[in-house]
């Protein structure tokens, strides 16, 4: 008996709980692309959000005076509109369904991480946070991201969206060889 | 009324977004990475089938004239230097900016120390948006083109090449995969 219920747990480990196949989910974003393009004029995207909301985390630092005369923030102030509502959605939608599909849990250092780097905390952080700077520099320099970019520019042929998504994967093959080769 | 539609209209698509991106389980690290590593094809599933499903469907609404183009300026430069940190960033955090949004909501601690990264990174962005505009923006510009416009290929081969080609690659990954397991 405990062997079998051994078996059953070993047969549908954690990640089993989510049984969506990657193609139907990538047809449903498809799909929230047509309305995103039809309903609202505004394909799905991030960043742009992040730098209007990345304003109101500069008043403290630059004053209130800076953000206001910044040429950036000028061109993209901060204000609810379309792209921070739709910001807002997104971990309301990833926490619904992490809820009803029970695969919630706290994560300090992930595995592949933990297996090349160790369990240190402070150093996932650190690695997190500096990668975190560098990839919301480059998705603001390129003009967007793996959803403004990658996803909806992709799906309408634009050259600056192959270009991103090109030389995006290129480099992350490159940097996560180094990043992982076997020491 | 608009004021509720303004509102719940981007909420629900967002919502709708972000849910479907923690049951493609592209809102974990591990399988960001490990896409990056060439071992877990789910992240170039999503990405795929999302962009042939979504192209041919935009296509059909732009032809029949309900919707338009929203294509970003090809500021080769600015785009292919950004593309490069974007890749370096989305390996050494295990996200991308939409994703992490997810795994934060999803429990990942290292995902919201990450996201305070980004916001210093959009404040250096505005920070040294002059400068890039002066130096990097205006080099190379070729303008909102869409890849049929200076191929002179129609857009019905370039998806019908697309939907071949993804699907047999796809397909070669889902034979791979299945002698593995």
């Amino acid at each position: 008996m405990t062997t079998l219920t051994h078996d059953i747990a070993r047969q549908f480990p954690r990640t089993a709980r989510i049984d969506w196949s990657p193609y139907l989910v990538g047809a449903g974003i498809g799909v929230l692309s047509w309305i995103a393009f039809a309903a609202f004029g505004d394909p799905i995207g991030v960043t742009t959000a992040y730098s209007r909301i990345a304003s109101w985390f500069a008043t403290p630092l630059i004053g209130a005076d800076g953000v206001a005369q910044n040429s950036y923030w000028k061109s993209m102030p901060l204000k609810w509109d379309y792209g921070v509502w739709f910001l807002v959605g997104i971990p309301l939608g990833a926490f619904l369904s992490a809820w009803l599909s029970g695969t919630w849990r706290l994560e300090l250092v992930p595995e592949v991480w933990e297996e090349r780097f160790g369990p240190s905390i402070i150093k996932r952080f650190a690695a997190a946070f500096l990668g975190g700077v560098v990839i919301m520099y480059g998705a603001r320099l390129a003009g967007g991201c793996t959803s403004g970019h990658g996803i909806s520019g992709g799906l309408q042929l634009a050259l600056s969206s192959w270009l991103f998504l090109a030389v995006m994967f290129a480099t992350g093959l490159a940097v996560s060889a180094l990043m992982f080769r076997k020491s | 009324m608009t004021t509720m539609l303004a509102i719940f209209g981007p909420l629900l698509m967002g919502g709708a977004f972000g849910f479907l991106l923690q049951r493609g389980k592209v809102t974990s690290c591990n399988v960001i990475e490990n896409q990056f590593r060439l071992r877990d094809f789910t992240v170039l599933k999503v990405m795929g089938t999302a962009i042939v499903v979504g192209g041919i469907g935009v296509l059909l609404l732009i032809d029949t004239g309900n919707s338009k183009y929203y294509v970003k300026d090809a500021n080769m430069l600015g785009v292919a230097l950004g593309a490069a940190l974007f890749g370096v960033g989305m390996v050494v955090y295990g996200y991308c900016p939409g994703t992490a949004l997810g795994a934060i909501a999803s429990g990942s601690i290292h995902a919201l120390v990450g996201a305070l990264g980004m916001v210093a990174g959009a404040i250096l962005y505005a920070l040294s948006f002059d400068w890039l505009k002066a130096h990097v923006l205006n080099v190379w510009t070729l303008g909102k083109v869409r890849l049929p416009d200076i191929t002179g290929i129609p857009d019905a081969v370039w998806f019908a090449a697309l939907a071949v080609g993804a699907g047999l690659f796809f397909w070669w990954i889902e034979s791979r995969e299945a002698r593995k397991a």
